[in-house]
Formats: structure tokens, C-alpha cells, sequence
């Protein structure tokens, strides 16, 4: 089983499908991680075949570690991008969405972070958010906002967790920006300072 | 607008013959006060009092959206229609009282659109030059092609052409000339939203187009009000307001209810908005669903209608009205 299930939440949770070959002028993949498998899926269909002389994937390894540069790169698509991180990453992504016409198609998998990331830069550009292709794959980890300092802290695994910014102990809710990419974490001693429940992992 | 919103009591300041199937109408407010500023895109809904029969069309505003001295329409003569246009074009003159509902805009420019690309055939130019009115003032981006059946029935495409210059782009259909869609879609930039408006062929035609070439459905917007088409006479029975009545050949199910005293809601009378949906208690008989707001199951299964454009032929229709 590789696709994620999650638990039914408040609908400003997101939720993802599973990749398919769009028809398209041109196809943009973003992953990382073990989204690079979903990749690899989708090239496992027949009708993908035709696609791979019109796309271009742009990787990054996951934050635990999980590498599968090898396994995209064996795919022979027309550009294939590994970069360290999304920040790494962003100025290709820019200027392959600024460069682009209307018929490209976008694909995101892996982490909900960085699905999130890719979504918002194609919203920028100017297209709806439904016309990016999002899989989950791989770690729940979650990037999350502080909405006290609004500093964003990334792979966040513990619930309740100390702000990377400012400290507070932040209980991670399911609300989440589509803006800026976040899930959002709420100071959760607030009323009672001190009274802080032990953190659980609840993002693997 | 829908009932009990107020409507604007307004004088017709102006008729003009643009060609010969259009006149433009102003309106100016009957006590001077200005007119609400609205958003290009947006219609009004026009009360007739048709010698008796009172007739509600919707019609695009075309006149500068920051203009709240008066509001402009074009209306096209329809010589088979049920007689609204015609009762535009030979009844209303300068100096009449007439009564228009608010601003309602159901085909509004996507503001997160990096480029705006017009696609207007005929008469669906008006909501384009309210539109493009809009996009110049805020600076925005936009190419206009505007297909028509000739030089002499092209309304307003020598001020567009003086106006826009070359993002201006007429296509002649008795010269043979045609929007070629297939190129222009492929060149876009990411960003693109198409709007379209004309007729139901033209809208079709480029949202098939757009969606074979990969744009995303929803950076595709059309309008197309329809009118109600004309039909053999139906009885309805309304169970909540326990009235009976005879629906005309030339009247729609809203225009008999409403007739009948029972004030209904509605918005843009074109099966467009699904402002008037109503539930349907008994039907023996079959629902002629004319509108683009039901879907195909809901059409199937005769439990809803949109009275606005919508017709029914059978024994007994019982509407939750």
C-alpha cells in the first residue's frame, strides 16, 4: 500500500488523489522523496509513455533521508532536475512557470509541504489550484505556521511542538493555508500557562 | 434581483441604432442619484410592461464600469423570440420610465488571472467592453477576438480598434474569416483565462478546444443567457400557495407564477444563475429542463426545474412554490 490514507477532517484540510497523464503541451513534475515513486507509477502506464519527451521532473530528497534520484533519472524524460532542497529549487521552478504556456501540466508528490509549496507558486502564476496533480507519498511530517510570530517551522512530527521561532509550545491544528503552504499551530498554554500535555508523534 | 431587493426606478436618457439588429439604450436614474458602480461582467435585469404582459430580460452592461451617471445595454433585435428585443426596439424611447433590478455579475474576470483572453461572437461582445474597460484601468492584460457575421453588422469594432489597437482582433464570418483557436490557445501564457461569450456553438467550441489542449476547466469562463424558449400551453399547480393556473405559450413557468401573485425567487431569468430552483412535487408528465444549472441526474429525475426557462408537457406538474 503506498497511498496515504488520512483520518476525514474540517475541509480546509487537503486532500490528494492519486497521479495521472494529463494531456497537456508539456508536463512539470515536482517531488521529493518518496514521491518520486508516484512518479514512476504514472510512467508505468502505458498512455505516459508519449509524455516523457514533453516533461520534466524536479527532485529533491526527502528530510528522512529517502533518496530515488536513480530511479527518475532511469526514466529518460527530456529534463530531469535534482536539487538539495525546495528552497534549491525555486528559482528553476520560477522560471520554468514564467516561461510556460497554458497546456503545461503540474504534478506534485510527496511530502504534504512541499505538494503545498508547488500548488501555491502555480497559484501565483496565475492557474486554479484544482489544475495541479497532488499524491502524497512518503512522511506526514507537516510544515507548519505559528500564527503568534508567523514563522514557518518544517517537519514538524510533534504535536503539541516549540515554535523554531519564537518558542511558544504549538498545538498543530488541521487548518491549513493554501497562501503560505502551512497547516497552523496555536500557542496551547495560552490560558493556562505552564500547562503543556506531553508531546505525541503524531506525523510520521 | 431576487425578491424583495430594491430596483432602480430609471428614465431611458438615450436610444441608438448601431446597426441594423442593434440598438444601444441608457438609463439614468430618475432622481439623479448615482447609479451603483459595478463589476464588468455584471447584467441587469430590465422590467417591460409589454402592453399587459410583463417581460424581464437580463442584458449585459456595456458601458464603463466607474461610469455611475447611467448604465448602457445593446439589445439585439430577435424577430422569432417571445418580443422582448422587439419590444426594445420599437417601443422604448428617450424620456420613458423603466425599472431595472441591481447589478448582478455572473461572469466576472478572475482577478488571480495573469492575462485576460476574450472570445466574443455577435452580441456577446457587451460584457467584454465593460470588462476591458476595467482590465485598462487596473492595467491588467487582455487580447479581444471578436468573431461577427459582417463588416456592416460588427458592432463597435471601430472603437474597440480605436480604443485597444492591436489586442483587438475581428474575424468576418462572410469573408471567411475565423478565430484560429487551436494557435491562439497553444500560444497563452501560464496564467491565461478565456472568457467566452456568444452563441451556445461558439462556447462549446472553445471549452472543448481548451479542455483537449490542457487548460484547467476552471480557467475557462463562459456566459450565455438563454431565453425562454416559447411552447405549447401547460397547466401548474402550486401546493404551498394552493394556486392553479395555465401557463401561455409565449410566457415562462416564472412569468406565469409570478403573474399569478406569487412572488418567486430569481436572479438572472436565464437558467444560468440557479437562483429559482423549485422543487417539484408530482410530475406525470416530462420536465423540458432548458437550463445549464441542473445537473443531467437531477434533469432525469424530475424532482427539480428552473421556472425560468424550463417547460413541462403531461398530465399534472405539482411545484413546492
Amino acid at each position: 500500500m503506498t497511498k496515504t490514507m488520512f483520518e476525514p477532517s474540517i475541509t480546509s484540510r487537503p486532500v490528494y488523489g492519486v497521479l495521472s497523464p494529463g494531456v497537456g503541451s508539456a508536463h512539470l513534475f515536482v517531488a521529493d522523496g518518496e514521491g518520486a515513486d508516484a512518479v514512476c507509477d504514472l510512467f508505468a502506464k502505458a498512455e505516459a509513455a508519449e509524455m516523457k519527451a514533453a516533461s520534466h521532473i524536479i527532485y529533491m530528497p526527502g528530510a528522512n533521508g529517502c533518496d530515488k534520484t536513480a530511479d527518475l533519472q532511469a526514466l529518460g524524460v527530456a529534463q530531469f532536475y535534482r536539487a538539495p532542497s525546495f528552497a534549491s529549487a525555486q528559482s528553476r521552478l520560477a522560471k520554468v512557470l514564467a516561461d510556460a504556456h497554458m497546456g503545461l501540466q503540474i504534478y506534485a508528490a510527496g511530502t504534504e509541504g512541499l505538494m503545498a509549496q508547488v500548488a501555491a507558486l502555480a497559484q501565483a502564476a496565475g492557474l486554479p489550484y484544482e489544475a495541479v496533480q497532488m499524491e502524497h507519498r512518503g512522511s506526514l511530517a507537516r510544515r507548519v505556521q505559528c500564527v503568534h510570530c508567523k514563522g514557518v517551522t518544517e517537519n514538524v512530527r510533534l504535536d503539541p511542538f516549540h515554535c523554531s521561532h519564537c518558542g511558544l509550545s504549538l498545538f498543530v491544528r488541521d487548518h491549513f493555508s493554501r497562501r503560505l503552504a502551512a497547516f497552523q499551530g496555536v500557542n496551547i498554554d495560552a490560558e493556562d500557562p505552564g500547562q503543556v500535555p506531553a508531546s505525541v508523534e503524531r506525523f510520521k | 434581483m431576487s425578491v424583495g431587493a430594491p430596483k432602480i426606478p430609471v428614465v431611458v436618457a438615450e436610444v441608438v441604432e448601431v446597426n441594423a439588429l442593434i440598438k444601444r439604450f441608457r438609463f439614468q436614474r430618475r432622481d439623479g442619484a448615482a447609479m451603483p458602480v459595478f463589476s464588468g461582467g455584471s447584467h441587469v435585469v430590465v422590467e417591460m410592461d409589454d402592453h399587459g404582459t410583463r417581460r424581464m430580460n437580463p442584458y449585459s452592461l456595456m458601458s464603463h464600469p466607474a461610469d455611475t451617471l447611467g448604465y448602457e445595454i445593446s439589445v439585439r433585435r430577435d424577430e422569432v423570440g417571445r418580443g422582448g428585443s422587439l419590444y426594445m426596439h420599437t417601443h422604448v424611447r428617450p424620456g420613458m420610465e423603466m425599472v431595472l433590478s441591481q447589478p448582478v455579475n455572473l461572469f466576472p474576470l478572475d482577478a488571480r488571472a495573469k492575462k485576460h483572453l476574450m472570445i466574443a461572437g455577435g452580441i456577446g461582445i457587451t460584457p467584454f467592453l465593460a470588462q476591458m474597460a476595467q482590465v485598462e484601468a487596473m492595467g491588467g492584460r487582455f487580447e479581444l477576438h471578436y468573431s461577427v457575421r459582417s463588416p456592416a453588422l460588427g458592432a463597435y469594432v471601430e472603437h474597440l480598434q480605436e480604443q485597444y489597437g492591436s489586442r483587438v482582433h475581428v474575424y468576418y464570418d462572410e469573408l471567411k474569416q475565423q478565430i484560429d483557436l487551436k494557435t491562439l490557445l497553444k500560444s497563452q501564457p501560464l496564467g491565461t483565462h478565456i472568457y467566452v461569450c456568444g452563441p451556445k456553438g461558439m462556447i462549446a467550441w472553445v471549452k472543448a478546444t481548451a479542455a483537449a489542449m490542457g487548460w484547467p476547466a476552471l480557467a475557462v469562463h463562459s456566459e450565455e443567457f438563454l431565453a425562454p424558449p416559447v411552447g405549447l400551453a401547460f397547466e401548474v399547480q402550486l401546493a404551498a400557495s394552493g394556486k392553479s393556473f395555465t401557463v401561455q405559450p409565449n410566457q415562462s413557468l416564472l412569468e406565469a407564477i409570478e403573474a399569478a401573485g406569487v412572488e418567486a425567487p430569481y436572479l438572472c431569468r436565464g437558467g444560468a444563475c440557479g437562483q429559482c430552483e423549485t422543487d417539484v412535487l408530482r410530475c406525470d408528465g416530462h420536465i423540458e429542463h432548458n437550463d445549464h444549472w441542473l445537473t443531467d441526474a437531477q434533469k432525469a429525475s424530475h424532482t427539480k426545474i428552473m421556472p425560468c426557462v424550463s417547460r413541462f408537457r403531461g398530465a399534472a406538474l405539482i411545484l413546492d412554490r
